[in-house]
């Protein structure tokens, strides 16, 4: 059986009727969340381990079930590869039937636990003799999986923008089920609250501990002025705890609530950006991953939502705007994936709508919105760019903005941070010199692992008070 | 021949008492009258638009010569056009006030005062007029006889603008509020937010028009009293037009529909207009002038300590 083009974590577009269940059965989610693109998997999980015996049910299964298949690789894992190259393609082009007994097995090696995954079990490498640690991958892979992964998602906007519901939509949950909204009077004294919501999601074995954080009033009082200020002291306290943690002398059971992306919410009955839309995002772009989201999308016309689309790439790149950019593919990307890479670009910002509830239209189950003119299709890329959003969060960049938000905003706020502490050890010394005190007291544990250009600074400090010492004694003598 | 009135003294034949009514007609027909309506709301929920379909013609801001995509102003303006139409004889000189950047900043607070100050500027232009000794036969009227607020479709109340907003202008100006962009929410979302609206504009003690204690007599009171269950009305606007089932409709044209804008079932657009024009514009303009405008001038009055009579043809503020 040919696998379907749309084989790549862009999966197709079918709609599973049973989505509708709220239950999580692995069968009503496994169209949602198929492994994050780990740098080295690209196996699932169940898969692995297996005995012989299993692999002709899962290929079986493959046949009737056309996304099963599409685990077998991914585009992670074509980068990630330490060799074998040709693996990849051929498990893209093959069927999903393994025909394991027809490969012979190399005298010098023992049964290998991966399976038809095996990156040498291929008819070229028989009887050549590997030293075997191209299975790296599928190593750390299978122990991350054990540890299970999580992801924290921030979503900020006005309220009535479908923030809850979308987010609903994505991870098929109900996480505002006791949701109380405030009339207008109460909310007028309202300050902006940050709220957590956590879940664990679970699906082939592969757990995802995901947290939503929520902005409750950001922008609905009639003075809005820093109504962002306690988001981004939300994001630098996490970064702030983490440092603790990092420095700290048990890292065994680190817990990591940095935020990883931000959802924002551009409401569609403005022109574009607001002033409020650009201080925030200003505010923010350097402390976690912001991805623009053009809110309520069913209120826009085809037309108007180019318009606006352009608009607001347009102005964000006036204002100097840094949202998140997504990784440019390699070169040796196959055209659709790179095709596939460039539409994702040119959709920011991503028209959404949300919905939970499904909706009946000729005969087929959708979820949807009913309007007496017609029905809004979530799910349908004609309509929206849910799935586009979905499958950019969850299958293919989830395990980049994690990496973006480790390596760039988390370090751009450590960096900041021993600056500071320089400084203040700095400040401390000078105040110091008289009484010959030596006390440095470091708000923070002690980093042992300074960099570079903090140390030169140190270096430079104490000079400078060295000499500062010496001139004083010298005028100290001389009178 | 003899026409019998229930009540009262017989009459002995037709004098001709109901052809006043024709004769007011036909001096309204010749003198046209003035209609000054506002709109008020964020940008981009589509007043010029609706206020062009209401109209059937492009009288908005925008179709004057602005453009399209102007920024959004730092400070509020008040922007006013006047057009003249004309139909089955009768010609209005209608005029739409704008106010672009309401709203809109991130510190809105007392962003309703240049509104508030420009109403009452029309009223003390009224006022100086009318105390004239020699004055005008037909004064010049630019008070805002309605001032259709935009809501923001959310789905979910009101924002704290909107009530700080209506609470202080209910008393000078008659305002409709309005739900705009309604094509953002299914019926049952519409009403859920109808109502809840409802009941918030109770709570805040706002009364928006048609307001329950100008209500004449019972006629008057029942009318009313369905135009208040259905408000606000939910509205789309669109100057273009599509073929549906044969006819050429106003709408929006969406990948899985077309939202037209004068269907029932579609949008209250067709309600709002009936409402607006067909049946309570003469009202809205008494209720300005009987009420809102006697409010402000007794308020003027007692100010300054009793009206006196002007002496002289200076008709400067000092002689109030």
């Amino acid at each position: 059986m040919f696998l379907p083009s749309g084989s790549r974590p862009f999966s197709p577009s079918s709609i599973q009727p049973e989505l509708v269940s709220a239950s999580r059965t692995p069968s009503a989610v496994e169209n949602i969340m198929q492994e994050p693109p780990h740098p080295a998997g690209r196996d699932s999980p169940d898969l692995l381990p297996g005995p012989r015996g299993r692999e002709p049910d899962r290929a079986a299964e493959g046949k009737d079930r056309p996304h099963t298949p599409s685990q077998l690789h991914l585009p992670a894992a074509a980068r990630a590869q330490s060799g074998s190259r040709s693996e990849p393609r051929l498990s893209r082009r093959q069927s999903a039937e393994f025909d394991l007994s027809s490969v012979p097995i190399s005298p010098t090696r023992p049964k290998s636990p991966w399976g038809p995954f095996d990156p040498y079990n291929n008819n070229e490498d028989q009887g050549k003799e590997y030293v075997g640690f191209a299975t790296l991958p599928n190593q750390v892979h299978r122990k991350s999986v054990k540890k299970g992964f999580d992801f924290t998602l921030m979503v900020a906007g006005e309220s009535g923008l479908g923030k809850s519901t979308l987010v609903n939509s994505l991870f098929l949950t109900d996480l505002y089920k006791d949701r109380k909204l405030l009339n207008a009077e109460e909310r007028i004294t309202q300050t902006v609250e940050i709220t957590k919501h956590t879940v664990d999601i679970e699906e082939k074995g592969v757990k995802l501990k995901l947290t939503i954080v929520d902005t409750p009033g950001f922008g609905d009082a009639v003075n809005n002025t820093e109504c962002w200020k306690s988001v981004a002291d939300y994001i630098d306290q996490q970064f702030e705890q983490y440092f603790r943690d990092e420095s700290g002398l048990n890292r065994k059971n680190i817990q990591d609530n940095r935020v990883h992306c931000c959802l924002y919410f551009i409401s569609p009955f403005g022109h574009g950006l607001r002033p409020l839309d650009v201080e925030f995002m200003k505010a923010l772009h350097e402390k976690v991953n912001i991805v623009p989201i053009l809110a309520k999308a069913d209120t826009l016309t085809p037309a108007e939502v180019k318009k606006k689309k352009f608009k607001i790439r347009e102005e964000i790149e006036q204002y100097g705007i840094k949202i998140y950019q997504f990784p440019d593919c390699d070169s040796d990307e196959d055209d659709d994936f790179k095709q596939q890479d460039h539409q994702l670009k040119e959709s920011i910002p991503f028209a959404v709508i949300g919905s939970n509830t499904v909706v009946e239209a000729k005969g087929k189950r959708v979820r949807g919105r009913l309007y007496p003119w017609g029905i809004v299709e979530v799910e349908n890329s004609a309509h929206c760019d849910f799935v586009k959003l979905r499958n950019m969060l969850v299958r293919t960049h989830m395990q980049d903005l994690k990496d973006v938000t480790r390596e760039t905003h988390y370090e751009n706020y450590r960096a900041h941070c021993i600056q500071n502490m320089t400084r203040m050890v700095v400040k401390e010394r000078n105040r110091n010199k008289l009484t010959r005190e030596s006390g440095t007291d470091f708000p923070i544990p002690v980093v042992p692992a300074v960099g570079d250009e903090t140390e030169k600074l140190i270096r430079e400090k104490d000079e400078e008070v060295r000499h500062a010492e010496q001139q004083r004694k010298q005028t100290h003598t001389s009178l | 021949l003899a026409k019998m009135s229930g009540g009262g003294s017989t009459l002995l034949g037709y004098i001709g008492i109901d052809t006043i009514i024709e004769q007011m007609r036909k001096k309204t027909m010749k003198a046209g009258f003035d209609f000054n309506i506002m709109v008020v709301g964020n940008s981009g929920l589509g007043k010029s638009t609706l206020v062009n379909t209401l109209f059937k013609s492009q009288v908005s801001r925008r179709s004057a010569g602005w453009a399209r995509d102007e920024k959004i102003p730092k400070t509020i303006e008040i922007k006013a056009v006047s057009h003249v139409l004309e139909e089955g004889g009768v010609k209005m000189k209608l005029t739409v006030v704008d106010t672009p950047g309401f709203g809109d900043q991130i510190n809105n607070d007392n962003c309703w005062e240049p509104i508030s100050k420009y109403i009452n500027e029309q009223y003390e232009k009224f006022l100086k007029e009318e105390v004239n000794i020699t004055r005008k036969k037909r004064i010049p009227d630019t008070r805002v006889h309605c001032c259709i607020y935009f809501i923001t479709p959310t789905g979910h109340s009101l924002r704290s603008l909107d009530i700080e907003f209506m609470k202080r202008l209910s008393h000078s100006v008659n305002i409709i509020p309005v739900i705009a962009k309604s094509d953002t929410m299914t019926i049952e979302e519409r009403l859920e937010f109808k109502q809840r609206v409802r009941k918030e504009l109770e709570m805040g003690g706002i009364e928006v028009y048609p307001q329950k204690e100008f209500d004449e007599d019972m006629e008057d009171k029942s009318d009313n009293d369905k135009i208040r269950e259905a408000m606000p009305f939910a509205v789309v606007g669109s100057d273009k037009e599509y073929q549906v089932n044969g006819k050429r409709v106003l709408g929006r044209k969406t990948a899985w529909g077309i939202v037209e804008v004068e269907n029932p079932n579609h949008c209250e657009f067709a309600q709002l207009r009936d409402f607006l024009i067909r049946s309570h514009l003469q009202d809205l303009k008494e209720v300005t002038h009987n009420i809102h405008y006697e409010t402000y001038r007794a308020k003027r009055l007692n100010e300054n300590g009793g009206l006196h009579p002007i002496t002289c043809n200076d008709t400067q503020e000092s002689n109030l």
